[in-house]
């Protein structure tokens, strides 16, 4: 082996070497993380923290409140996304997604995708709960789940779109062989071909907003109480989280790194649910 | 010929027409102005975010002026407000977590889809991929009670009574700070932590999307490793890779949660890596539920700024990563 080749063969096997490093580095920090939450979290973790609300400062309480909250906001956030984008990325997919205005959607989705949640808080802010023509007149539940729900939108009809165009073409036509109008074939043939795709959708969308802390902190505010109402303040585990982490007691500091961990759970699951449906789809 | 007449691809007005040579359903118009609307109630979304913002920040912007992003006075007691402390705050934490992430990204993008044995590789992908989906409350969290007291006391501390001896160097003045752990670098260590998932997931789907032919060729040709991934593999994708890129800078820009427990939250410009700062994000975050009147309006304009920033560094980002698809 010349000299030259020697030399190209050390700086690829130290590239090799490097790029393993960057992946070590990386698994270790990241590796850190989870090991503090679940060391923190579990120790925090109790049945209280599922059958008592949000305690006042040095006793004990739970986070039942906030979870009732998050639940009732992100599944009713949910509805709202699973509807109008299951709609828009099947306009997009079937019907006018070629059209200018069609590509004009697309693009702007998927920056809306991406846009900083905090500017979602704003707006709805901005016409909810400022005093309106649209205002609900107060912070409220519904407020904060139409929050949600704009932040899931765009991932549901990206979702959908992506599942609609991996539908053969031979599905629609043969809808149509049969005499069935568009809306049929789509409603009756290409909606339940995709029906696990959609699910997979809604799921990575669900995962999103579950976590989400930012649009909720001017849109639900927070209630330490346990209340149904979705019209008035509606306390969410992440706010209670970051309300918590901030004050210098340390039974409230406990209880963020409880509610770090159930939330990081439940992300974490209802991933790894829609991965698993997704690869059962492709099947 | 039935997928063109499937498919109607002409402007939104004739959406509402029924294919020409199918029998008319009534639902079918109904079906294509429903779904419609939902693709146009997106628009109205994007649209309704930028309006409140003006709407809302207006107050401000017309009584400031110009000033408004000049001026580094931030002060709520004499309803005075300047914008470019938390402007600078937000760009440098993100350039400086986007540096610290770039580089292991990339390495760890190309290590799976290159080097690893596919045993180890799925797995790490996954792993990869899952991180990506903690929500960033759960990073801040561990930046406020971990990283920064750990920092404070083992790196802090330290390099700061390293270069005490001479007040007036330049590390000295660069590593000055409140030694508590809260500061601008702090921030974008976690920020750049919280990004890196992100970053990496993407940037595998992108070396993926390359044909194997291409990869096989290069070395066929008798490049090694190294060669393959630096001369072919990433001029392959170099459009996508800046549209992945400028994807983590819009992420890191407008991350709220993250940030908002460690930056230190002042507005003035930081003046050394460990100085407190505050971002456009964390300011908003921090202040809003106790302001009232000119504040709000100062408020709402920090989330126009940002949203304009966001929307640019976006917009190009989705430019670019949609001409390049293969």
């Amino acid at each position: 082996m010349s000299a030259r080749a020697a030399r190209r063969q050390i700086a690829s096997q130290v590239f090799v070497v490097v790029c393993g490093m960057a992946t070590l580095i990386a698994l270790f920090a990241l590796g850190l993380i989870l090991y503090s939450l679940l060391k923190q979290g579990i120790g925090g973790l109790n049945l209280a923290v599922f059958t008592q609300d949000t305690p006042g400062p040095d006793s004990a309480g739970g986070l039942r409140n906030a979870i009732v909250g998050s639940i009732m906001m992100c599944g009713v956030g949910m509805l709202i996304a699973l509807g109008v984008g299951i709609l828009a990325g099947t306009w997009l997919a079937e019907i006018g997604g070629d059209t200018p205005y069609g590509h004009a959607v697309r693009f702007l989705n998927d920056v809306l995708l991406s846009a900083p949640s905090i500017l979602v808080g704003l707006f709805v802010y901005q016409i909810l709960v400022f005093p309106g023509p649209l205002s609900l007149g107060t912070y409220s539940g519904w407020a904060g789940a139409v929050a949600l729900a704009i932040l899931a939108t765009p991932i549901v009809t990206r979702t959908t779109e992506d599942i609609l165009n991996l539908q053969p073409n031979a599905l629609r036509e043969a809808g149509m062989a049969l005499g069935g109008s568009q809306f049929i074939t789509i409603r009756r043939i290409i909606w339940k071909a995709a029906g696990a795709g959609l699910l997979t959708g809604g799921l990575l969308g669900f995962s999103r907003i579950s976590g989400e802390t930012a649009p909720l902190l001017f849109t639900s505010l927070n209630n330490n109480y346990l209340d149904f109402n979705m019209g008035h303040f509606m306390g969410s585990v992440p706010v209670v989280m970051y309300n918590f982490a901030l004050s210098p007691y340390e039974s409230w500091n406990k209880l963020a790194w409880a509610g770090a961990l159930l939330v990081a759970a439940a992300v974490l699951a209802v991933n790894i649910i829609g991965r698993w449906m997704a690869r059962e789809q492709t099947k | 010929m039935l997928e063109a007449v499937f498919r109607i691809r002409e402007l939104p007005e004739t959406c509402m027409t029924p294919a020409p040579t199918h029998k008319t359903d009534p639902f079918d118009p109904i079906f294509r102005y429903v779904a419609f609307s939902a693709a146009t109630l997106l628009l109205v979304t994007l649209g309704g975010i930028v309006m409140s913002l003006v709407v809302g920040g207006w107050p401000a912007l017309s009584k400031f002026g110009f000033g408004f992003f000049t001026s580094v006075d931030w002060n709520p007691v004499t309803d005075v407000y300047g914008a470019a402390g938390p402007i600078v705050g937000t760009i440098v934490s993100a350039f400086l977590a986007l540096a610290m992430a770039l580089p292991i990204a990339i390495g760890i993008a190309v290590f799976i889809t290159q080097f690893a044995p596919r045993a180890l590789a799925q797995p790490i992908a996954i792993a990869v991929e899952l991180l990506a989906g903690i929500p960033s409350i759960v990073y801040g969290m561990w930046g406020l009670f971990v990283f920064a007291p750990w920092f404070a006391k083992h790196v802090q501390v330290p390099l700061m009574t390293t270069f005490d001896s001479n007040p007036e160097g330049f590390w000295a003045k660069m590593f000055y700070g409140i030694p508590n752990g809260a500061n601008l670098f702090t921030a974008s260590v976690i920020l750049a932590i919280m990004i890196l998932p992100y970053m990496a997931a993407v940037f595998r789907e992108l070396f993926r999307s390359i044909p194997p032919q291409v990869r096989e060729a290069a070395f066929g040709v008798g490049a090694t490793p190294f060669e393959v991934v630096t001369s072919v593999i990433i001029p392959y994708v170099q459009k996508g890779m800046v549209g992945v890129i400028m994807l983590g800078l819009g992420r890191a820009l407008g991350e709220t949660m993250a940030v908002t427990f460690i930056i230190g939250n002042t507005h003035l410009f930081p003046k050394s890596l460990f100085d407190s700062s505050s971002t456009l994000a964390s300011t908003i975050a921090n202040e809003f539920n106790e302001a009232t009147g000119m504040h709000t309006a100062a408020l709402m304009s920090l989330g126009l700024v940002l949203f304009l920033i966001t929307f640019s560094v976006l917009a190009i980002a989705r430019w670019l990563l949609s001409s390049q698809r293969y």
